[in-house]
Parts: C-alpha cells; structure tokens; sequence
C-alpha cells in the first residue's frame, strides 16, 4: 500500500461522503418527522436522475441548472406520496407503512424499466472528464462539483430548519409528536412537508451525480441501502449527524476497495452498520436514545 | 360448521387433484405452497413474536447452501443435509437475535439489523470461490434418485412441499395454544408487563428466531433441489426475504392460517400479472408493487382480520 494510493483512497471517500450525506439527510429528515424507513427513497433518486437524464437528452439542460426544475418537481411528488399512500395509513402498524414505500420503490423501479428499458443511460457533458491532481491523487471535477453541491444543499436545509416556522414545525414534530399537535401545528401539514422536502434532498443529490453516474431503473438500489447506514450512524433523525454519517461511510468504502478484493467493501460497512446499531442505536453523534 | 366442512373440502382437494393438473398450474402450486411455507416461517418470528424480519433470507441461504454443499463436496444427502442446514440456520439466528434483543433492538431498528445479516451472507457468498462465487452452484438432477432428494417430474415435489407447509401448520398451531404461545402473544402486545408477569421476553423471543429460522432454512433446501440451482443473490437477496413476509402481512400476520391465505392470493396474482404483461419487462412487477400499496391500504389487517371483522360485525346485529 503506496502513500497516494491511500490518499486516492481518502479524496476518493470524501468525494462520495458528500452525496451519501445529502441522500441521508433527506431520508434521515423523513423518519425523524414519520418515523417511517422509507424504502421508496432510493427509487425516488432514480426517478430524479432520469428527469435529470431526458431534460439534458431533449432540451439540452445542463445537469446543474437542471436542479432548479427537479428540485420542486420532487418536492411536489414527496407531498403527494405523503398525503395519497402514507397519510391515510397512519393509524395501521408501523411495519405497515415500511411496506407501503416498498411497494411504491417496487412500482417506480419497474415503471422506469417499462419506459425505459434496463440500459445504462449517461450524460456527457463538456466537464464530464474535467479533473486534477491533489498530490498523488486524482480529483475528477464532477465529482468535487457533486460533493460540494450536496453539502452546501444539506447545510442549506439545517439553516432551513433552524430558521424559519416550518423548519422550526420540523424540528418540534420529530421530538415531540403529541407536544406538536397541542400547541397547534397542522401535523398532517408538516409531515407531507418532510417527506416533501426529503424527497427534493434526495432529488438534487441524482441530479448532481448524473454528470458521472450511469442512469438505469436500478441505480439507486445501493444508494438507498448505503443511505439506511448513513442513517443510523448518524442517529436516526439528526441531520447533522447523517451528513458527517456520510463522510463516514464513503471513507470507510472507498479504503475498503482499495485493501480488499472484489466487493468486499460493502461488508465493512455493513459491519459498522451493525456495530453502530446493536452499542449506539443512538448513532454516533449522541442525541436522545429514542428507541 | 361451513368453515371445518370448506376446510376439508380444501384439504381433500389439494392432496387429490394435482396429479390431474396439467404442467404449468402444478407449478403454480407448488410455487403457491411454497412461499405459503416460507410464510408459515416467518410468521412465527414476525407474528407470534411480533419481530419484524426483513433478513430471512440468511435463513434461507443457510440451509439451500449447507445442504447443497454438503451434497456436491461429500455427497451427502440433501434428506440429512437439510436438516444440519436448519440447525445451522437456527444456530445463526440465536446469534442474530441475542445480540438484537440483548441489546433492545425493536421496530424497524430490528428490522434493519435483519436486512444488514442477510446482506452480508450475500457479499461473503459472491466473493467466496469455494462457494461458487457469483456463478453459484449447480445441482446434478440428471437422474431420479429419492434417496438423495431427486425426482423425476414436479408432483413428488408438490407432495414433497406440501407435507411441509402441513407440518409447519400444525406446529404452528401447537404452539398457538402452548405456554410458548401465550408468552409470545404477551411479549407481542406489552414487554415490559409479560416481564412483569414474570415471562422470560429474551428466551421467548430466542424460541421463536430458533424454530422460524430452522424452518425457512429447509425451505431453502426444498427450494435448491427443486430449482437445481442456487446463487448468493437468489438465496440471501432482498427477494427472498420480501417474499417471505408478504404472504404473512397479507393473510395476517400472527394468525394460523394468514400465510396461507395470503399465498394463495399473492402468488396466482403474481404469475397471473407476469403471463398477462409478458414481453414487457417490469411491467409485472410494477403492477405488483402497486396492488401490494393497495392491499396493505385496505386490508390493514390483512385477509384474516377483514374476515375478524366481518364476523364481529354481523354478530354484533
């Protein structure tokens, strides 16, 4: 194991830190405010990339002024998701709801290959190969471009959430349901609003990778299942904790790939993911054992 | 009184007719019986005892890949080889629901730790040769041999299947009406007051991950001797363990027959949708996610708790 290779290996992590980060934030913002795993958040990525994918086809959209359009439109998708599937079940068990976003991951997913069949789909733009050297290791600009942007949107939605009334409406329902409810907030109201705006997180995180990433009906599959990691490591519902949760586990892949063979990677992190649940369910960062 | 007579009628016609069934509807059957089976499994873990898996898969995988193994390394039959795969599957489940109880896990935090196990299972299995990697392992059925779990034709399989989705009813049944089940049921509704009532929640709960798991580990070895082929996605991916529990969930979950139920409803409308929306790739599917949001909206408590309901209701006039 060379120095750059290792540095390659921790550019590498960061790089990817920031999206898992923003991916998480927005899935980490709907199960603090619904307490739901929502198992539809990766399909709702995905849906992002090809709205992403089909603006740059047809219109010839830069992917990062695209977010402007995709940004809404998701945010406007988690609301109906919200108040159509999962509002009207909220008094049914709780495994009942995981179920409904499930179903909901299963038809987008299927949808996407119905419209547009398995293949990989890619956007080439002019800064598609962009990149520099840090040192030894490559910096690939879209990605640079890709973690700065979650980052800056996550940090955006914190100062959301501190600052305004809805944000502040957020914050009180993920702590204290009932409190929330009594002092007057319309619940049902805040909750399509976090499923709305973690739809939109979750939205501009594939926009932002298109310029890099392949487009296809299952992409998402891995970023959903890295994102329950990011999660928890975070602890469940603090956004903060599933940004730094993010550098976390892109760090911990890509030093993964570069010492173990084939995808051997991914057991790292689910070791830590179990790890982190079973002594920290908590997550890492503190916060209130809310179990 | 109509209830046991249709119950019979079920019964007697499931033993008699598949040998007159043409090819293709017996394979629906035994495809019917055996998520019903899987169902029956789960449903003790995630019913009776009210802990939601989302990982059975790792059961699963266990006992298809111990049993399989086990048959190609040292040609041992998958009869024997079947029942050391439950063991081990049940061993790994006491592992895997010590450490989630010890420490408190419930709810979907429970349901994750059960996902993170079978997916690990699967990154394990594509990356270890000795285990045939990604490519998976082929099981030799050129031959009818019954002592060694091969057949010729699918209807020994269905009978094969049938008796254990049978004797998994009926032990889930048992234990229904056993102190094990009481203490379940109490742990279920309200931990902390069946502790108080002085039953052990740990051990009840380690009852129910020993037995669901040693179950859905033979279905596993049904299923590599039925298909002849297993790979580390079929046999510890998300499929598996989905398909495990919807059965329960629609039928209804911690019910006897709701697994049962719940097969016979999923599993013909599945390969129902797939012959209707052939050609089209997903198409299925994405109608099937879209009945399951329907179905778990409007029958909450699944086949079982509508009928409950009904029932009551009409007593109640």
């Amino acid at each position: 194991m060379t120095g750059g290779l290792l540095l390659q290996a921790v550019v590498s992590g960061l790089l990817l830190g920031g999206v898992y980060g923003l991916v998480a934030s927005g899935l980490s913002l709907i199960f603090g405010v619904l307490r739901i795993i929502n198992f539809a958040h990766g399909a709702v990525m995905m849906l992002a990339m090809y709205t992403t994918y089909w603006l740059f086809a047809l219109a010839g959209v830069d992917p990062y002024l695209s977010v402007i359009l995709t940004a809404p439109l998701f945010f406007a998708l988690g609301v109906v998701i919200q108040k159509v599937v999962i509002e009207p079940n909220r008094s049914a068990a709780e495994h009942n709801q995981l179920l409904l976003t499930l179903g909901l991951a299963l038809f987008f997913e299927n949808l996407a290959l119905v419209l547009w069949q398995g293949d990989f789909r890619t956007v080439r733009v002019a800064y598609s190969n962009a990149s520099f050297m840090i040192g030894e290791a490559l910096v690939e600009v879209p990605r640079l471009v890709a973690s700065g942007g979650a980052v800056l949107m996550a940090v955006g939605l914190f100062a959301f959430l501190r600052l305004t009334d809805v944000g502040k409406a957020l914050r009180a329902l993920a702590e204290e349901p009932e409190g929330a409810a009594l002092v007057g907030i319309n619940v049902a109201r805040i909750r399509a609003a976090a499923f709305g705006l973690g739809s939109a997180c979750v939205a501009v995180a594939g926009a932002l990778i298109t310029p890099f990433f392949y487009v296809a009906p299952d992409v998402a599959e891995s970023f959903n299942i890295m994102a329950f990691v990011v999660v928890v490591l975070g602890g469940m519902g603090n956004f903060m904790g599933a940004l730094a949760g993010g550098f976390i586990v892109g760090l911990a892949e890509s030093l993964g790939a570069a010492f173990l063979p084939g995808s051997l990677k991914q057991l790292v992190v689910f070791m830590i993911f179990v790890l982190v649940l079973l002594f920290r369910p908590q997550g890492l960062f503190g916060g209130s054992r809310d179990r | 009184m109509i209830a046991r007579a249709a119950g019979a009628l079920a019964v007697a016609a499931l033993v008699a007719l598949p040998p007159l069934l043409p090819k293709y509807h017996l394979e629906v059957l035994i495809s019917v019986l055996f998520w019903a089976y899987l169902g029956i499994a789960w449903n003790l873990l995630g019913g009776y005892a009210g802990q939601f898996s989302f990982g059975h898969a790792a059961f699963f995988g266990i006992g298809a890949y111990t049993s399989t193994l086990l048959l190609l390394q040292v040609g041992l039959t998958p009869w024997v080889g079947m029942v050391l795969g439950g063991a081990l599957a049940a061993a790994f489940g006491l592992f895997e629901g010590y450490l989630s109880f010890r420490y408190g896990l419930k709810g979907p935090y429970f349901s994750l730790v059960t996902l993170a196990f079978a997916e690990m299972l699967r990154v394990v299995g594509v990356n270890t040769k000795a285990v045939g990697s990604s490519l998976g392992l082929v099981v030799p059925s050129t031959r009818a041999a019954p002592e060694m779990f091969m057949f010729s034709g699918k209807l020994p399989y269905y009978y094969i299947i049938l008796a254990m989705g049978a004797l998994a009813l009926a032990l889930t049944w048992k234990i229904g009406r056993s102190r094990l089940g009481f203490s379940l049921a109490a742990v279920r509704e309200n931990e902390d007051a069946a502790e108080t009532a002085g039953v052990d929640a740990l051990a009840t709960k380690l009852r129910a991950m020993a037995l669901s798991s040693f179950l859905t580990a033979l279905g596993g070895t049904f299923y590599a001797q039925y298909f002849a082929y297993i790979d580390p996605t079929i046999s510890f991916g998300p499929g598996v363990s989905i398909g495990a529990l919807l059965p329960a969930i629609v039928g209804g979950a911690g019910t006897v027959l709701g697994p049962v139920l719940g097969s016979f409803v999923l599993t013909p409308l599945s390969e129902l949708t797939r012959y209707v929306l052939r050609g089209r790739a997903g198409a299925d599917i994405m109608l099937y996610g879209a009945i399951l949001v329907l179905v778990i909206s409007f029958l909450p408590q699944g086949i079982v708790g509508l009928v409950r309901e009904r029932r009551a209701r009409a007593g109640r006039r």
